[in-house]
Protein backbone atom coordinates (compact mmCIF):
# COMPACT_ATOMS: atom_id res chain seq x y z
CA UNK A 1 0.00 0.00 0.00
CA UNK A 2 1.21 3.44 -0.83
CA UNK A 3 1.34 5.11 2.54
CA UNK A 4 2.69 8.27 1.01
CA UNK A 5 -0.43 8.77 -1.03
CA UNK A 6 -1.26 12.48 -1.13
CA UNK A 7 -4.59 14.11 -1.83
CA UNK A 8 -3.97 15.83 -5.14
CA UNK A 9 -5.71 19.20 -4.96
CA UNK A 10 -4.94 20.05 -8.56
CA UNK A 11 -6.67 16.85 -9.65
CA UNK A 12 -9.64 17.76 -7.47
CA UNK A 13 -9.95 21.29 -8.83
CA UNK A 14 -9.15 20.07 -12.34
CA UNK A 15 -12.27 17.86 -12.27
CA UNK A 16 -14.61 20.77 -11.61
CA UNK A 17 -15.20 21.77 -15.26
CA UNK A 18 -16.09 18.16 -16.04
CA UNK A 19 -18.41 17.79 -13.06
CA UNK A 20 -20.29 21.09 -13.35
CA UNK A 21 -22.35 19.97 -16.38
CA UNK A 22 -23.78 17.26 -14.13
CA UNK A 23 -25.33 19.78 -11.74
CA UNK A 24 -28.14 20.95 -14.03
CA UNK A 25 -29.07 17.31 -14.67
CA UNK A 26 -29.09 16.52 -10.97
CA UNK A 27 -31.23 19.59 -10.30
CA UNK A 28 -33.54 18.90 -13.21
CA UNK A 29 -34.18 15.30 -12.16
CA UNK A 30 -34.56 16.22 -8.46
CA UNK A 31 -36.80 19.22 -8.75
CA UNK A 32 -38.71 17.97 -11.79
CA UNK A 33 -39.41 14.72 -9.96
CA UNK A 34 -40.20 16.45 -6.68
CA UNK A 35 -42.62 18.90 -8.32
CA UNK A 36 -44.58 16.00 -9.80
CA UNK A 37 -44.15 14.00 -6.60
CA UNK A 38 -45.64 16.89 -4.63
CA UNK A 39 -48.88 16.67 -6.59
CA UNK A 40 -48.89 12.89 -6.44
CA UNK A 41 -48.36 13.19 -2.70
CA UNK A 42 -51.19 15.66 -2.19
CA UNK A 43 -53.48 13.49 -4.30
CA UNK A 44 -52.81 10.21 -2.50
CA UNK A 45 -52.38 11.88 0.89
CA UNK A 46 -55.87 13.33 0.65
CA UNK A 47 -57.31 10.06 -0.65
CA UNK A 48 -55.72 8.36 2.33
CA UNK A 49 -57.71 10.47 4.80
CA UNK A 50 -60.96 10.30 2.87
CA UNK A 51 -64.02 9.21 4.79
CA UNK A 52 -64.71 6.70 2.01
CA UNK A 53 -62.96 3.38 2.39
CA UNK A 54 -62.81 2.67 -1.36
CA UNK A 55 -60.88 5.91 -1.86
CA UNK A 56 -58.48 5.11 0.97
CA UNK A 57 -57.27 1.73 -0.18
CA UNK A 58 -55.70 2.78 -3.53
CA UNK A 59 -53.70 5.31 -1.55
CA UNK A 60 -52.57 2.67 0.92
CA UNK A 61 -51.52 0.35 -1.91
CA UNK A 62 -49.63 3.16 -3.67
CA UNK A 63 -47.68 4.11 -0.57
CA UNK A 64 -46.86 0.52 0.37
CA UNK A 65 -45.63 -0.32 -3.15
CA UNK A 66 -43.43 2.73 -3.75
CA UNK A 67 -42.20 3.15 -0.20
CA UNK A 68 -41.61 -0.56 0.17
CA UNK A 69 -39.39 -1.09 -2.89
CA UNK A 70 -35.90 0.37 -3.48
CA UNK A 71 -35.73 3.43 -5.71
CA UNK A 72 -32.90 1.76 -7.65
CA UNK A 73 -35.23 -1.10 -8.57
CA UNK A 74 -37.92 1.42 -9.47
CA UNK A 75 -35.71 3.32 -11.89
CA UNK A 76 -34.37 0.10 -13.44
CA UNK A 77 -37.93 -1.10 -13.87
CA UNK A 78 -38.96 2.14 -15.54
CA UNK A 79 -35.91 2.46 -17.78
CA UNK A 80 -35.35 -1.20 -18.78
CA UNK A 81 -38.63 -2.86 -17.89
CA UNK A 82 -41.35 -0.52 -19.08
CA UNK A 83 -39.98 -0.20 -22.68
CA UNK A 84 -40.59 -3.94 -23.12
CA UNK A 85 -44.20 -3.29 -22.20
CA UNK A 86 -44.54 -0.12 -24.27
CA UNK A 87 -42.51 -1.27 -27.24
CA UNK A 88 -40.45 1.92 -27.32
CA UNK A 89 -37.46 3.08 -25.29
CA UNK A 90 -37.78 5.61 -22.52
CA UNK A 91 -35.46 8.58 -22.31
CA UNK A 92 -33.11 8.27 -19.31
CA UNK A 93 -33.95 11.75 -18.08
CA UNK A 94 -37.66 11.00 -18.21
CA UNK A 95 -37.09 7.70 -16.40
CA UNK A 96 -35.12 9.48 -13.67
CA UNK A 97 -37.74 12.18 -13.16
CA UNK A 98 -40.49 9.55 -13.12
CA UNK A 99 -38.65 7.48 -10.52
CA UNK A 100 -38.18 10.48 -8.21
CA UNK A 101 -41.80 11.47 -8.77
CA UNK A 102 -43.38 8.14 -7.88
CA UNK A 103 -40.96 7.50 -5.03
CA UNK A 104 -41.11 10.91 -3.37
CA UNK A 105 -44.86 10.94 -4.06
CA UNK A 106 -45.29 7.97 -1.75
CA UNK A 107 -43.39 9.64 1.09
CA UNK A 108 -45.01 13.02 0.49
CA UNK A 109 -48.48 11.48 0.66
CA UNK A 110 -47.60 10.28 4.15
CA UNK A 111 -46.33 13.78 5.00
CA UNK A 112 -49.60 15.28 3.74
CA UNK A 113 -51.66 12.77 5.68
CA UNK A 114 -49.67 13.38 8.86
CA UNK A 115 -49.82 17.15 8.44
CA UNK A 116 -53.59 17.24 7.96
CA UNK A 117 -54.25 14.77 10.75
CA UNK A 118 -52.06 16.76 13.13
CA UNK A 119 -54.49 19.71 13.05
CA UNK A 120 -56.63 19.71 16.16
CA UNK A 121 -60.17 18.44 15.76
CA UNK A 122 -61.48 21.69 17.22
CA UNK A 123 -60.30 23.64 14.16
CA UNK A 124 -62.63 21.71 11.89
CA UNK A 125 -65.45 21.87 14.43
CA UNK A 126 -65.11 25.63 14.82
CA UNK A 127 -65.18 26.04 11.03
CA UNK A 128 -68.26 23.88 10.61
CA UNK A 129 -70.00 25.61 13.52
CA UNK A 130 -69.55 28.90 11.63
CA UNK A 131 -71.40 27.47 8.65
CA UNK A 132 -68.37 26.77 6.44
CA UNK A 133 -68.75 23.69 4.26
CA UNK A 134 -66.31 20.80 4.69
CA UNK A 135 -64.48 21.93 1.56
CA UNK A 136 -64.23 25.53 2.79
CA UNK A 137 -63.10 24.39 6.22
CA UNK A 138 -60.35 22.37 4.59
CA UNK A 139 -59.28 25.08 2.17
CA UNK A 140 -59.27 28.08 4.50
CA UNK A 141 -58.56 26.55 7.92
CA UNK A 142 -57.10 23.04 7.86
CA UNK A 143 -54.83 23.09 4.81
CA UNK A 144 -52.97 26.38 5.49
CA UNK A 145 -52.10 25.17 8.97
CA UNK A 146 -51.24 21.65 7.82
CA UNK A 147 -49.02 22.99 5.05
CA UNK A 148 -46.92 24.97 7.52
CA UNK A 149 -46.34 21.85 9.54
CA UNK A 150 -45.43 19.98 6.36
CA UNK A 151 -42.56 22.30 5.38
CA UNK A 152 -39.84 20.65 7.54
CA UNK A 153 -40.62 17.05 6.50
CA UNK A 154 -41.04 18.18 2.87
CA UNK A 155 -37.59 19.76 3.02
CA UNK A 156 -36.24 16.54 4.42
CA UNK A 157 -37.79 14.58 1.55
CA UNK A 158 -36.38 17.08 -0.95
CA UNK A 159 -32.86 16.49 0.35
CA UNK A 160 -33.31 12.72 0.30
CA UNK A 161 -34.58 12.83 -3.29
CA UNK A 162 -31.67 14.99 -4.44
CA UNK A 163 -29.28 12.38 -3.08
CA UNK A 164 -31.33 9.55 -4.57
CA UNK A 165 -30.64 10.92 -8.06
CA UNK A 166 -27.02 9.78 -7.63
CA UNK A 167 -28.28 6.21 -8.17
CA UNK A 168 -29.44 7.14 -11.64
CA UNK A 169 -25.86 7.01 -12.91
CA UNK A 170 -26.78 3.36 -13.58
CA UNK A 171 -29.14 4.33 -16.39
CA UNK A 172 -26.54 6.58 -17.94
CA UNK A 173 -28.16 9.94 -17.30
CA UNK A 174 -25.39 12.56 -17.11
CA UNK A 175 -25.95 13.70 -13.53
CA UNK A 176 -23.15 14.43 -11.04
CA UNK A 177 -22.05 10.88 -10.21
CA UNK A 178 -22.16 9.81 -13.84
CA UNK A 179 -20.00 12.80 -14.86
CA UNK A 180 -17.55 11.87 -12.12
CA UNK A 181 -17.38 8.25 -13.21
CA UNK A 182 -16.67 9.21 -16.82
CA UNK A 183 -13.90 11.55 -15.71
CA UNK A 184 -12.33 9.01 -13.35
CA UNK A 185 -12.29 6.42 -16.14
CA UNK A 186 -9.59 8.46 -17.87
CA UNK A 187 -7.74 10.02 -14.90
CA UNK A 188 -7.99 7.33 -12.16
CA UNK A 189 -8.29 10.06 -9.53
CA UNK A 190 -11.24 8.52 -7.67
CA UNK A 191 -10.45 10.00 -4.27
CA UNK A 192 -10.28 13.59 -5.48
CA UNK A 193 -13.19 13.39 -7.89
CA UNK A 194 -15.65 11.68 -5.56
CA UNK A 195 -14.61 14.17 -2.90
CA UNK A 196 -15.59 16.99 -5.26
CA UNK A 197 -18.79 15.20 -6.22
CA UNK A 198 -19.69 14.94 -2.54
CA UNK A 199 -18.95 18.66 -2.07
CA UNK A 200 -21.27 19.53 -4.92
CA UNK A 201 -24.11 17.53 -3.43
CA UNK A 202 -23.43 19.23 -0.13
CA UNK A 203 -23.56 22.66 -1.80
CA UNK A 204 -26.97 21.84 -3.29
CA UNK A 205 -28.50 20.33 -0.16
CA UNK A 206 -27.05 22.99 2.12
CA UNK A 207 -28.50 25.75 -0.03
CA UNK A 208 -31.86 24.03 0.12
CA UNK A 209 -31.59 23.76 3.92
CA UNK A 210 -30.96 27.48 4.21
CA UNK A 211 -33.93 28.32 1.99
CA UNK A 212 -36.13 25.99 4.03
CA UNK A 213 -35.05 27.54 7.30
CA UNK A 214 -36.06 30.94 5.93
CA UNK A 215 -39.41 29.58 4.80
CA UNK A 216 -40.06 28.01 8.18
CA UNK A 217 -39.17 31.19 9.98
CA UNK A 218 -41.49 33.21 7.77
CA UNK A 219 -44.24 30.63 8.13
CA UNK A 220 -44.05 30.64 11.90
CA UNK A 221 -43.88 34.40 12.19
CA UNK A 222 -47.61 34.60 11.58
CA UNK A 223 -48.53 32.46 14.58
CA UNK B 1 -86.21 40.96 26.29
CA UNK B 2 -85.17 37.65 27.72
CA UNK B 3 -87.76 35.97 29.78
CA UNK B 4 -89.94 32.93 29.54
CA UNK B 5 -93.10 34.95 29.02
CA UNK B 6 -92.88 34.59 25.26
CA UNK B 7 -92.89 30.78 25.46
CA UNK B 8 -95.98 30.86 23.26
CA UNK B 9 -93.74 31.83 20.32
CA UNK B 10 -92.31 29.23 18.00
CA UNK B 11 -89.52 27.34 19.78
CA UNK B 12 -86.03 27.71 18.32
CA UNK B 13 -84.99 24.26 19.55
CA UNK B 14 -87.34 21.33 19.95
CA UNK B 15 -85.74 18.07 20.97
CA UNK B 16 -87.94 15.05 21.51
CA UNK B 17 -86.93 11.62 22.82
CA UNK B 18 -83.36 12.20 21.65
CA UNK B 19 -81.02 9.25 22.17
CA UNK B 20 -77.30 9.01 21.60
CA UNK B 21 -74.94 6.11 22.11
CA UNK B 22 -71.15 5.99 22.01
CA UNK B 23 -70.78 2.25 21.39
CA UNK B 24 -72.38 0.60 24.38
CA UNK B 25 -72.48 3.85 26.35
CA UNK B 26 -75.89 5.50 26.44
CA UNK B 27 -74.82 9.16 26.47
CA UNK B 28 -78.19 10.83 26.01
CA UNK B 29 -81.35 9.08 27.12
CA UNK B 30 -84.76 10.23 25.85
CA UNK B 31 -83.95 13.93 26.12
CA UNK B 32 -86.88 16.32 25.72
CA UNK B 33 -85.87 19.95 25.50
CA UNK B 34 -87.64 22.98 24.13
CA UNK B 35 -86.01 26.39 23.95
CA UNK B 36 -87.86 29.53 22.93
CA UNK B 37 -86.31 32.66 21.41
CA UNK B 38 -84.76 34.96 23.97
CA UNK B 39 -84.36 32.25 26.56
CA UNK B 40 -81.09 31.71 28.43
CA UNK B 41 -80.75 28.07 29.42
CA UNK B 42 -77.87 26.85 31.55
CA UNK B 43 -77.05 23.16 31.61
CA UNK B 44 -75.20 21.82 34.63
CA UNK B 45 -74.04 18.37 35.62
CA UNK B 46 -70.97 16.32 36.49
CA UNK B 47 -68.31 15.78 33.82
CA UNK B 48 -69.32 12.89 31.60
CA UNK B 49 -73.00 13.47 32.28
CA UNK B 50 -73.64 14.25 28.59
CA UNK B 51 -74.19 18.00 28.85
CA UNK B 52 -71.58 18.94 26.22
CA UNK B 53 -72.79 16.17 23.94
CA UNK B 54 -76.31 17.51 24.27
CA UNK B 55 -75.48 21.00 23.00
CA UNK B 56 -73.18 19.59 20.31
CA UNK B 57 -76.21 17.72 18.93
CA UNK B 58 -77.99 21.03 18.41
CA UNK B 59 -75.55 22.15 15.69
CA UNK B 60 -74.84 18.66 14.42
CA UNK B 61 -71.27 18.32 15.70
CA UNK B 62 -72.54 15.09 17.26
CA UNK B 63 -74.90 12.66 15.58
CA UNK B 64 -77.75 11.08 17.46
CA UNK B 65 -79.33 7.71 16.85
CA UNK B 66 -83.02 8.28 17.48
CA UNK B 67 -85.54 10.94 18.37
CA UNK B 68 -86.37 14.20 16.67
CA UNK B 69 -84.59 17.53 16.68
CA UNK B 70 -85.82 20.70 15.02
CA UNK B 71 -83.63 23.78 15.16
CA UNK B 72 -85.04 27.02 13.81
CA UNK B 73 -87.56 25.12 11.65
CA UNK B 74 -84.86 22.86 10.18
CA UNK B 75 -85.11 19.20 11.04
CA UNK B 76 -81.95 17.31 11.89
CA UNK B 77 -82.20 13.60 11.16
CA UNK B 78 -80.64 10.75 13.14
CA UNK B 79 -77.24 9.42 12.01
CA UNK B 80 -76.26 12.79 10.52
CA UNK B 81 -78.36 12.23 7.40
CA UNK B 82 -79.41 15.85 6.94
CA UNK B 83 -76.56 17.66 5.24
CA UNK B 84 -78.66 20.48 3.77
CA UNK B 85 -80.50 21.29 7.01
CA UNK B 86 -77.23 20.96 8.88
CA UNK B 87 -75.58 23.64 6.78
CA UNK B 88 -78.51 26.00 7.30
CA UNK B 89 -78.61 25.36 11.03
CA UNK B 90 -74.89 26.01 11.41
CA UNK B 91 -75.18 29.40 9.77
CA UNK B 92 -77.94 30.31 12.27
CA UNK B 93 -76.40 28.77 15.39
CA UNK B 94 -73.14 30.09 16.82
CA UNK B 95 -70.86 28.18 19.16
CA UNK B 96 -68.14 29.06 21.64
CA UNK B 97 -65.83 26.24 22.65
CA UNK B 98 -63.92 25.43 25.81
CA UNK B 99 -60.58 25.58 23.96
CA UNK B 100 -61.55 28.73 21.96
CA UNK B 101 -60.56 27.03 18.69
CA UNK B 102 -59.45 30.28 17.08
CA UNK B 103 -57.68 29.88 13.74
CA UNK B 104 -54.00 30.38 14.69
CA UNK B 105 -52.85 31.20 11.15
CA UNK B 106 -55.27 34.11 10.83
CA UNK B 107 -55.21 37.49 12.53
CA UNK B 108 -58.00 38.38 14.92
CA UNK B 109 -59.83 40.39 12.26
CA UNK B 110 -59.48 37.57 9.71
CA UNK B 111 -60.79 35.07 12.26
CA UNK B 112 -63.92 37.17 12.60
CA UNK B 113 -64.42 37.99 8.90
CA UNK B 114 -63.76 34.55 7.38
CA UNK B 115 -67.22 33.01 7.74
CA UNK B 116 -69.25 36.15 6.95
CA UNK B 117 -67.26 36.54 3.71
CA UNK B 118 -67.22 32.89 2.65
CA UNK B 119 -70.64 31.82 3.89
CA UNK B 120 -72.75 34.98 3.86
CA UNK B 121 -70.96 36.46 0.87
CA UNK B 122 -70.19 39.79 2.52
CA UNK B 123 -67.61 42.04 0.90
CA UNK B 124 -64.36 42.45 2.75
CA UNK B 125 -65.25 46.06 3.69
CA UNK B 126 -68.63 45.09 5.13
CA UNK B 127 -67.18 42.12 6.99
CA UNK B 128 -64.34 44.19 8.43
CA UNK B 129 -66.58 46.99 9.64
CA UNK B 130 -68.96 44.47 11.27
CA UNK B 131 -66.01 42.67 12.83
CA UNK B 132 -64.60 45.89 14.26
CA UNK B 133 -67.95 46.76 15.79
CA UNK B 134 -68.16 43.29 17.39
CA UNK B 135 -64.57 43.39 18.63
CA UNK B 136 -65.30 46.76 20.14
CA UNK B 137 -68.36 45.33 21.81
CA UNK B 138 -66.34 42.57 23.50
CA UNK B 139 -63.63 45.08 24.41
CA UNK B 140 -60.75 44.04 22.16
CA UNK B 141 -60.97 46.45 19.23
CA UNK B 142 -57.30 47.37 19.69
CA UNK B 143 -56.15 43.76 19.14
CA UNK B 144 -57.63 43.33 15.66
CA UNK B 145 -54.33 42.89 13.83
CA UNK B 146 -52.73 40.54 16.33
CA UNK B 147 -52.65 36.78 16.06
CA UNK B 148 -54.50 34.57 18.55
CA UNK B 149 -51.28 33.34 20.17
CA UNK B 150 -50.44 36.93 21.12
CA UNK B 151 -53.59 37.26 23.21
CA UNK B 152 -54.47 36.09 26.70
CA UNK B 153 -56.96 33.27 27.15
CA UNK B 154 -59.71 35.68 28.14
CA UNK B 155 -59.07 37.83 25.08
CA UNK B 156 -59.01 34.77 22.83
CA UNK B 157 -62.36 33.62 24.13
CA UNK B 158 -63.84 37.06 23.54
CA UNK B 159 -62.54 36.95 19.96
CA UNK B 160 -64.18 33.54 19.63
CA UNK B 161 -67.42 35.10 20.83
CA UNK B 162 -67.12 37.96 18.33
CA UNK B 163 -66.32 35.44 15.58
CA UNK B 164 -69.53 33.50 16.32
CA UNK B 165 -71.61 36.68 16.59
CA UNK B 166 -70.33 37.91 13.22
CA UNK B 167 -72.61 35.34 11.59
CA UNK B 168 -75.55 37.04 13.31
CA UNK B 169 -76.77 33.81 14.86
CA UNK B 170 -80.29 33.32 16.20
CA UNK B 171 -78.97 30.99 18.89
CA UNK B 172 -75.63 30.79 20.70
CA UNK B 173 -74.21 27.62 22.22
CA UNK B 174 -71.50 27.81 24.89
CA UNK B 175 -69.57 24.66 25.71
CA UNK B 176 -67.83 25.35 29.03
CA UNK B 177 -66.56 28.73 27.80
CA UNK B 178 -64.56 29.53 30.94
CA UNK B 179 -63.24 26.10 31.91
CA UNK B 180 -59.89 26.55 30.17
CA UNK B 181 -59.29 30.05 31.54
CA UNK B 182 -57.11 31.26 34.37
CA UNK B 183 -59.34 32.41 37.24
CA UNK B 184 -58.59 36.10 36.74
CA UNK B 185 -59.86 35.95 33.16
CA UNK B 186 -63.17 34.22 33.79
CA UNK B 187 -64.88 37.47 34.76
CA UNK B 188 -64.22 39.28 31.47
CA UNK B 189 -65.70 36.42 29.45
CA UNK B 190 -68.75 36.10 31.71
CA UNK B 191 -69.26 39.88 31.47
CA UNK B 192 -69.38 39.66 27.68
CA UNK B 193 -71.86 36.79 27.89
CA UNK B 194 -73.96 38.67 30.42
CA UNK B 195 -74.17 41.63 28.00
CA UNK B 196 -75.26 39.31 25.24
CA UNK B 197 -78.00 37.80 27.42
CA UNK B 198 -79.22 41.29 28.30
CA UNK B 199 -79.52 42.12 24.62
CA UNK B 200 -81.93 39.24 24.24
CA UNK B 201 -79.76 36.59 22.58
CA UNK B 202 -81.05 33.04 22.91
CA UNK B 203 -78.30 31.13 24.70
CA UNK B 204 -77.65 27.56 25.78
CA UNK B 205 -74.72 27.44 28.16
CA UNK B 206 -72.89 24.49 29.61
CA UNK B 207 -70.92 25.77 32.59
CA UNK B 208 -69.66 25.12 36.09
CA UNK B 209 -70.05 28.79 37.05
CA UNK B 210 -73.01 28.43 39.37
CA UNK B 211 -73.11 32.08 40.43
CA UNK B 212 -73.31 33.12 36.79
CA UNK B 213 -75.99 30.53 36.10
CA UNK B 214 -78.11 31.77 38.98
CA UNK B 215 -77.79 35.36 37.81
CA UNK B 216 -78.24 35.01 34.05
CA UNK B 217 -80.30 31.87 33.44
CA UNK B 218 -84.01 31.83 32.81
CA UNK B 219 -83.91 28.10 33.32
CA UNK B 220 -81.34 25.69 34.68
CA UNK B 221 -81.22 22.07 33.59
CA UNK B 222 -79.44 19.42 35.64
CA UNK B 223 -78.25 16.42 33.67
CA UNK B 224 -77.18 13.16 35.26
CA UNK B 225 -76.00 10.13 33.27
CA UNK B 226 -77.57 11.37 30.05
CA UNK B 227 -80.96 12.18 31.49
CA UNK B 228 -82.56 15.47 32.47
CA UNK B 229 -83.01 14.87 36.17
CA UNK B 230 -84.41 18.22 37.09
CA UNK B 231 -85.01 21.64 35.58
CA UNK B 232 -86.45 24.92 36.65
CA UNK B 233 -85.93 28.54 37.49
CA UNK B 234 -82.42 29.02 38.91
CA UNK B 235 -83.58 30.14 42.33
CA UNK B 236 -85.86 27.17 42.65
CA UNK B 237 -83.29 24.69 41.40
CA UNK B 238 -80.37 26.05 43.40
CA UNK B 239 -82.25 26.82 46.63
CA UNK B 240 -84.66 23.94 46.83
CA UNK B 241 -83.61 21.14 44.51
CA UNK B 242 -86.21 18.39 44.50
CA UNK B 243 -84.15 15.48 43.33
CA UNK B 244 -81.58 13.75 45.50
CA UNK B 245 -79.04 13.66 42.65
CA UNK B 246 -79.36 17.40 42.17
CA UNK B 247 -78.95 18.00 45.88
CA UNK B 248 -75.76 15.97 46.13
CA UNK B 249 -74.31 17.54 42.95
CA UNK B 250 -75.02 21.08 44.17
CA UNK B 251 -73.67 20.25 47.61
CA UNK B 252 -70.39 19.23 45.98
CA UNK B 253 -69.98 22.17 43.59
CA UNK B 254 -71.29 24.94 45.83
CA UNK B 255 -69.17 23.95 48.84
CA UNK B 256 -66.07 25.74 47.54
Amino acid sequence: MDVNFQFDWSAAFGSIPYLLPGIPWTLLISFGGLAIGFFIGIFFGLLRISRLRWLRWPAIVYVEVFRGTPILVQVLFIFYGLPQLLGSPINALVAGIAAIAVNSGAYISEIVRGGVQSIERGQGEASLSLGLSRTQAFRYVIWPQAFRRMIPPLGNQGIISIKDTSLFSVIGVGELVRQGQIYIATTFTALEVYFMVALMYLAITWTLSIILRQLERRGLAGQ
Amino acid sequence: MSNTMNSATHPIVRMQKLNKHFGSLHVLNDIDLTIVPGEVVVIIGASGSGKSTLIRCINGLEEFQSGSLVVDSNELLPHGKSTKALQTIRTEVGMVFQQFNLFPHLSVIDNVTLAPMKVRGLSRDEAVSNAKRLLDRVGIADQADKYPSQLSGGQQQRVALARALAMEPRLMLFDEPTSALDPEMIGEVLDAMRELAKEGMTMVIVTHEMGFAREVADRVIFIHKGEITEEGHPEKLFDSPQHERTQSFLARVLKH
